[in-house]
């Protein structure tokens, strides 16, 4: 590597981006020294181990990925919108799209959901915190740090240009020289640690902690989609720690695992990549649909039909979702038993999704409904994620998707679920639990506005692209003739894109509104139709021991039996003991950077440094074995205090 | 509400030989199985059950090391048992779909008509091959 190659070069949209990112970063510098907000920001969140604001810090780098990846697809978007278009050439729109799809799968959707798991369940079941809040940190570090490794690569070295799915020998060092493929499968190591570890401390928490009386089939059913996704978590991540620990030997190392020579196996990729793939889409699409019951629950003012049902169907995608892997690549070859019987578990996994409709439904059925935003984005996820859902079972069928496959139908239908499915639901959970994080609520009328805008742009971008994909237009290109006829399509599908585009910047200016202007929340149950424990909380933020006293469930939807009985959430002075709470702790920001310094080294091969980095994050271990540390305690007069509860 | 981690540290005080002995044994095993592929003649086949075998044997021994394997029987609390042998089961039903389901895969169709010059790379590269060509692209 010669240094004239170490920053990107050449193009004018990146040096707009070095621009932009240089003068980001001196305003945030200037504004913490000037306000002299260093000390806050060490103490009140680098440090903290509260799930709360991890939760918090989860969910604004998601926004802020969201942000990325959306101008990713929008310059693709421009480049798309008119034959033979020169916006981009051909080596960069391989970056874009590479980088698009990574990003919001691994750096936007799942920080999002585990950033509103992380606020939200600990608080549902009644917990002080999550089992393990140290390793919760850990967590989180390391993912933002694996997303910011991977997020440098365009402005230093090259982005990688092999597809999200990154297969061989396309991603091999003789097709893909350069740092580029490195940063992939390092970035993604390293936040793969954090989102395993997020895995094992979430199904502690959520088998260990739940408050007395909470039994399982008590359990929100949010609560269920996350513990159900946690098992997935556990048993897929480390198929894809493998994966790319085999493939950055491959690449760094001279291995043949996945190489041509050697008598490697470039296929056993796509397989072992598939294999956590398909796992990995109902880690994005489960506490979507938990999300989306407690809110069409709560606004129908009903008990969620088909409680029992709806556990037994995410209990059983659990298992299944490890025995469909194979319809991600029906036209590689494996003949026509192997497709059949992969065609035929794929459209079996429909079933408990399909019965998960009709649930919702029935539950909204004779309901008194609200039309609160959160609720409309859950009825707009019903009639999008249909049109995902059917599309998916034509593409379950092997001999169909032999003409889908890789076409622009294929684009739109993983859009039609991952953006009706995970993006709504990660907006819908966002306003619903907003008032829980802020005290206040988002302003409703700007929020219908962002969803009305968002909806019909998300419908203009992605019709259009089942049209030209019918019509063969294949995905990743980075132009089209003239001559196709699919110029028009193409220019609407952009259209819809930008509407999309302009309802973020509505929503990012809500934010900014609300924060200024809302109405602040005195009550836990902002809402007032609050079913489950997290609104039954004193204040509307809680504090940090989330409750004074433990409460005790004696029935599913505690907070509405609470209603019932005239129970007040209001805890007794006479309950009040001492709170036992973990310290903060600054180890996991510096393990976190310490796996950056080895996570570069090795992307540019320069081995000194990842073995320094390896080195600094070995001692940050030992540093934490051999801390004796055991927490402190909230003494009952600072609680008193805290409850405003006097004698 | 007591807190799993302060719980786990009050047990067991003092150095946890369990684990470090477990992972000393898995460091010589991985050492041992790098041994036998690089600086033993021995034929492909033979190395290949040799490291399998110690591969099972690092598995076996993390499991009871590390994995608390044995606790479902020292503590008469049934969730803890019941979730115990579940995730046991579940763990094994799932290596068995990644092992079994992608030899099955990767074997089939395409592949199998490949047989003929997957042989011919076999015998032809991986004994020669096995001492790793490696910095072939460096
Ligand atoms: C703002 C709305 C979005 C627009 C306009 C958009 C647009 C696009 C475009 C133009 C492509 C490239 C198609 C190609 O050349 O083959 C693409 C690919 C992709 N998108 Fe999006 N997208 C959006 C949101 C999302 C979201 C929210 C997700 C995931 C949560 C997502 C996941 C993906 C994936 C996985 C790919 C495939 C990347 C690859 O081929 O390696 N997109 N998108
Ligand atoms: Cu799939």
């Amino acid at each position: 590597m010669k240094w004239d190659e170490f920053f990107v070069t050449g193009d004018p949209l990146i040096y707009g981006a070095d621009v932009s990112i240089g003068l980001t970063v001196i305003g945030i510098l200037f504004y913490l020294t000037y306000f002299k907000k260093w000390q806050w920001l060490w103490r009140e969140w680098l440090t903290t181990v509260d799930h709360k604001k991890l939760g918090i810090m989860y969910i604004a780098s998601a926004v802020l990925m969201l942000f990325r990846g959306g101008v990713d697809a929008l310059l693709m978007r421009v480049q798309l919108a008119t034959p033979d278009s020169k916006f981009l050439d051909a080596q960069h729109y391989n970056e874009i799209f590479t980088t698009h799809g990574t990003i919001m799968i691994i750096f936007m959707a799942m920080p999002f959901l585990i950033g509103l798991i992380n606020v939200v369940i600990p608080l549902q079941i009644g917990a002080r915190d999550v089992a393990f809040p140290y390793l919760n940190a850990v967590s989180f570090w390391t993912f933002f740090i694996g997303a910011m490794l991977f997020n440098i690569s365009f402005v230093i070295g090259g982005s990688p240009s092999a597809g999200w799915t990154s297969y061989m020998p396309l991603a091999g060092n003789e097709l893909s020289p350069g740092p580029g493929q490195n940063y992939y499968l390092l970035g993604l190591q390293i936040a793969g640690i954090g989102t395993l570890l997020t895995g094992i401390n979430f199904l502690v928490t959520i088998l260990k902690m739940r408050a007395p009386g909470m039994t399982l089939f008590k359990m929100p059913m949010f609560t269920w989609s996350a513990l159900i996704t946690m098992i997935i978590i556990v048993f897929a991540f480390p198929i894809l720690t493998v994966a790319l620990a085999l493939m950055t030997f491959d690449r760094l190392f001279g291995a043949h695992f996945f190489t041509l020579q050697g008598a490697g196996m470039d296929m056993l990729w796509a397989n072992l990549f598939w294999l956590w793939g398909h796992p990995e889409v109902y880690i994005v699409v489960l506490p979507a649909f938990g999300m989306f019951s407690e809110i069409i629950s709560t606004f129908s003012r009903k008990v969620l039909f088909g409680y029992k049902a709806m556990v037994w169907a995410m209990v059983i995608i659990a298992g299944y979702s490890f025995l469909v892997w194979v319809h991600h690549f029906f036209t590689m070859g494996q003949g026509e038993l192997v497709n059949s019987v992969f065609s035929i578990t794929t459209m079996i996994i429909g079933i408990p999704t399909g019965i998960k409709i009709f649930n919702w439904l029935f539950t909204m059925y004779k309901g008194k409904i609200s039309f609160t935003t959160p609720m409309l984005w859950s009825l707009g996820f019903i009639v999008n994620f249909v049109i995902g859902g059917v599309t998916g079972v034509m593409l379950a069928m092997a001999a169909a998707d032999y003409q889908y496959h890789n076409t622009y139908f294929l684009v739109a239908h993983f859009h039609y679920v991952l953006i009706a499915g995970t993006v709504f639901s990660c907006f819908a959970g966002l306003i619903f639990w907003y008032p829980k994080m802020f005290g206040y609520k988002l302003n409703e009328a700007i929020g219908k506005w962002v969803f009305w805008v968002f909806n019909i742009g998300f419908n203009v971008c992605f019709i259009p692209q089942f049209i030209l994909g019918l019509d063969g237009m294949p995905r990743r290109v980075y132009t089209y003739s003239a001559a196709s006829g699919w110029g028009g399509l193409n220019m609407l599908s952009t259209v819809g894109g930008f509407l999309m585009g302009i309802a973020f910047l509505i929503l990012a200016y809500n934010f900014y509104y609300s924060f200024r202007y809302s109405e602040r929340e005195n009550t836990g149950d902002s809402w007032g139709l609050g079913r489950t424990l997290e609104w039954a909380t004193t204040s509307a933020v809680p504090p940090h021991y989330n409750f004074a006293v433990t409460p005790t469930v004696t029935a599913m939807d505690p907070l509405i039996q609470m209603k019932r009985d005239k129970q007040d959430v209001k805890p007794k002075i006479e309950d009040i003991k001492k709170i036992h709470m973990p310290d903060n702790s600054g180890v996991p920001f510096f393990m976190a950077s310490f796996f950056f310094v080895a996570g570069f080294g090795l992307v540019f091969e320069w081995y000194w440094m990842g073995i320094v980095g390896l080195i600094g994050v070995f001692i940050t271990l030992i540093i934490r074995s051999f801390d004796k540390n055991e927490g402190y305690y909230v003494s009952e007069e600072e609680i008193k205090e805290t409850e405003r509860l006097t004698v | 509400m007591a807190n799993p981690q302060d719980s786990l540290s009050r047990e067991h005080g003092g150095i946890p030989w369990k684990h470090v002995i477990g992972y000393i044994l898995s460091i010589v095993l991985t050492a041992l199985a790098l041994w036998v592929t690089f600086e033993t003649g021995f034929s492909t086949r033979t190395i290949l059950i040799i490291i399998f075998i110690f591969a099972f044997l690092q598995a076996a021994l993390q499991l009871l090391m590390f994995m608390h394997m044995t606790e479902s029987s020292e503590k008469n609390n049934t969730l803890t048992g019941k979730t115990q042998t579940g995730n046991i089961l579940f763990a094994a039903f799932i290596a068995i779909v990644i092992v079994a389901g992608s030899v099955w895969v990767m074997g089939a169709g395409h592949a199998k008509h490949d047989h003929h010059k997957m042989e011919m790379d076999h015998d032809m590269k991986m004994d020669g091959d096995m001492k790793m060509d490696h910095g072939d692209h460096k």
